[in-house]
């Protein structure tokens, strides 16, 4: 099961490389991860999607624990939560396609932000499954760049992550 | 008033109370070892490879309880201390490196003698720390002690540039630390100690198993407090031994891939495990699927990580060992229970039964020299209270399965990562921070020479060590595994052209005896350790097929072992694991 893992860390340099480290030392999957400092500019947030079984999963939350710089993590798919993604994808958009993609871009509630001669950049924001949906819709076209930010996270309600 | 970066370093070994280092200069560590040279409370310890003063470092940690230090130069200077650092890591000793490095300025220009000492080290430390900053010499320097020594012990490197080491500050050494990402826990969660309670004593065949923890945290007594209390059976493994008396009746000796007959099938057996400070490692559970079938777990570990990693747990228990063990004994006072006598009785009936098994027994009437033998006799000669250091393969089994340990930090070997190269520089840590102890390493003739140029730091510091070199001209443990699983297909596990190993240790300065008869080997043995002015290299010319038995071999589990052709059974076929 898809598991997405927000982590409170340390703004340290090097920070990154020992989760990016511990997974690759261990064999656990990486799906998608993105990182950025928070409003305290001492702390970073890291959201990172993985996915195995449940004991695997416990193995994971106890080992980023385990890092130092890692001040508290929370399992955002244990409670209710909402998760976005930003992608942006430059197509072909030539004769007849040219309409449809807008189309489709509208269905999907995303914006083209930039129309070439021959290209459109559309900005698609919501969950990874959305994205991958929109995705497979635009199999009318030729898709050049996909650019995905992977997925940012938070828990509705009282439960939060924060120091 | 101002001081460099480097003379706040050696301020602040001063402060942590530290009284010997180990290390070799270089390039970028000069002003370090400048500042060095200016005092005297600190001893430097010049080993003949980083690799070395690593692993004496960790023998220093492993014997005191204290955190070993080390100080390198930068690029291969640190390279050379990845095995030793890793070896600390696996067994969680605490270890603080610190580590020269090229001027800020040229980090990244691949300057001369420039790696990237955090992310070389980075899997195999507990933390690293990149100084970048004059100012946060001192910080790093607290922190580093601080994680080393605290929760689940373990080695942390900090990387000091050359320049800021000759940059000035005012010098603060804060007296102690918190952090918020970092707060070990050390009491166990009541709940979860009640249950352990109520298994505990409802327990019909308890047995206990101990690991590293125990020594680490200093939990000998309570340990010892606890199993006597019950009445129960003890285990230990490799990392243990010691922690418990060897040689009290409730020891069933190690247990694993290597342990004993008793030991294992009472691990088979039981109704309830209690785990204490062990981590389940694979040369402990042997196959997990058919791991302690019958039991219901309680696991005491500092490290939640340890917890359910390999074997699933009924009563998980985080917490410091030393304080966990205080806590269940305090809950058996309280309830005033007993454990059921009868069951108890009936339990160590089988036990005993099945000690008469006799699993470590060895053919006593050779004419050639028995491995074990030579350890029986040092344990014997030493009154089994020497420190005892060992490298990795046949001898250092023989030595976990013969020499019976009564205290522990007395045996001192790489269990974890299993580090050829590793007992004679750990001996001179051991030494040095006991040096009138008698301190033995244990060793094989591939091993020894894996960090051989040591002895000349034992020259250097007059360390009477006594080597105790169990010759038989292979790696030993790969040959039993290739005559166990490969039809004896000896690939490159035969020693050719060895040294004459006392020709070898005279040249460095020592004594070397070679050993060829049984007869010869109290005698030889006594020498050495009678002698406290000299380091004795004994060269034991052993019988060259003995085996270490019992064996569970990939795949079996604790009740499916090999034993010593003298004891019983060895399956006719082996399989190939």
């Amino acid at each position: 099961m898809k598991h997405i893992i927000s982590i409170l860390m340390e703004n340290e340099p090097g920070a990154l490389s020992r989760v990016a480290g511990l997974f690759s030392a261990r064999g656990y999957n990486i799906e998608s991860l993105s990182v950025a400092p928070t409003e305290d500019e001492t702390l970073s947030r890291l959201t990172l999607v993985t996915s195995g079984a449940d004991s695997v999963i416990e193995q994971i939350t106890k080992q980023l624990n385990k890092l130092v710089d890692v001040v508290r993590l929370m399992d955002l798919t244990e409670g209710s939560h909402i998760e976005r993604e930003l992608m942006l994808v430059k197509v072909q958009a030539v004769g007849e396609s040219r309409e449809e993609v807008k189309r489709i871009v509208d269905i999907f509630r995303g914006r083209i932000l930039d129309v070439g001669q021959a290209q459109y950049i559309i900005e698609m924001t919501g969950t990874s499954e959305k994205l991958n949906a929109f995705i497979s819709a635009l199999g009318i076209t030729e898709i050049i760049e996909v650019v995905r930010s992977g997925v940012s996270g938070v828990a509705r309600g009282d439960r939060s992550l924060r120091v | 008033m101002k001081l460099s970066g480097a003379e706040i370093l050696v301020r602040c070994l001063q402060e942590e109370g530290i009284d010997t280092i180990f290390g070799y200069p270089g390039g970028a560590a000069l002003h370090i070892y400048d500042a060095i040279y200016h005092q005297k409370q600190i001893r430097h310890v010049l080993t003949r490879h980083e690799q070395g003063a690593t692993h004496a470092a960790d023998g220093y940690a492993r014997a005191t309880g204290k955190p070993g230090v080390v100080v390198v130069t930068s690029g291969p200077g640190v390279t050379n201390t990845v095995t030793g650092i890793a070896t600390a890591y696996m067994d969680s000793i605490p270890l603080v490196v610190l580590s020269a490095q090229v001027p800020k300025q040229l980090i990244g220009d691949d300057a001369f003698q420039e790696v990237d000492a955090v992310g070389i080290t980075r899997p195999c430390v507990k933390h690293n720390i990149l100084v970048k900053d004059i100012d946060q010499v001192a910080l790093a320097i607290k922190k580093a002690f601080h994680i080393a020594s605290t929760g689940r012990p373990g080695p942390v490197l900090i990387d000091i540039p050359k320049d800021i080491t000759a940059e000035k500050t005012e010098f603060f050494y804060p007296e102690s630390i918190t952090m918020r990402s970092y707060a070990p826990r050390d009491k166990g969660h009541p709940k979860q100690i009640r249950r352990a309670l109520d298994l505990l004593l409802s327990a019909k065949r308890p047995i206990i198993y101990f690991g590293g923890g125990i020594i680490q945290a200093n939990a000998h007594q309570e340990l010892i407090e606890l199993v006597r209390m019950l009445g129960y059976p003890c285990t230990s493994t490799l990392m243990g031994l010691g922690g418990y008396p060897a040689t009290d009746q409730q020891f069933l000796g190690m247990l694993g891939m290597h342990g004993t007959y008793e030991s294992n099938m009472a691990m088979h057996e039981c109704d309830v495990l209690l785990a204490l400070g062990a981590r389940f490692d694979d040369r402990v559970t042997a196959e997990v699927s058919k791991f302690s079938p019958y039991a219901k777990i309680i696991h005491v570990d500092i490290d939640p990580s340890s917890i359910g990693k390999n074997v699933a747990v009924d009563v998980p228990i985080v917490g410091h060992v030393k304080t966990v063990i205080q806590e269940i004994i305090k809950g058996i006072k309280q309830r005033g229970d007993k454990p059921e006598a009868n069951d108890l009785a009936t339990w160590w009936k089988q036990i005993d039964a099945w000690r008469e098994k006799d699993s470590l027994s060895y053919d006593r009437a050779s004419d050639q020299i028995k491995p074990q033998f030579v350890v029986e006799k040092l344990c014997e000669i030493t009154g089994g209270d020497a420190f005892v250091t060992s490298d990795v393969g046949q001898h250092q089994m023989f030595t976990a399965q013969h020499y019976l340990f009564d205290k522990p930090r007395r045996w001192i070997n790489s269990g974890g990562l299993g580090t050829m190269g590793f007992g004679l520089p750990a001996a001179i840590g051991v030494q040095l921070a006991h040096p009138d102890s008698t301190v033995a390493c244990v060793t094989g003739e591939a091993s020894i020479m894996m960090c051989i140029q040591e002895l000349s730091t034992c020259r250097q510091f007059d360390l009477p060590l006594n080597l105790i070199c169990l010759n038989n001209r292979y790696m030993g443990m790969v040959r039993q595994w290739q005559e166990f699983f490969y039809d004896s297909r000896y690939s490159h596990s035969y020693m050719d052209a060895l040294p004459d190993f006392v020709s070898l240790a005279e040249s460095f300065g020592h004594v070397g005896i070679r050993i060829e008869k049984p007869g010869d080997v109290e005698g030889a043995l006594l020498q050495a350790i009678q002698d406290r002015s000299q380091l004795y290299f004994l060269d034991f010319i052993v019988d060259q097929s003995e085996n270490v038995y019992p064996m569970i071999a990939a795949g079996g589990g604790h009740n499916e072992m090999y034993l010593s052709p003298g004891t019983g059974d060895i399956p006719e076929e082996r399989e190939l694991a």
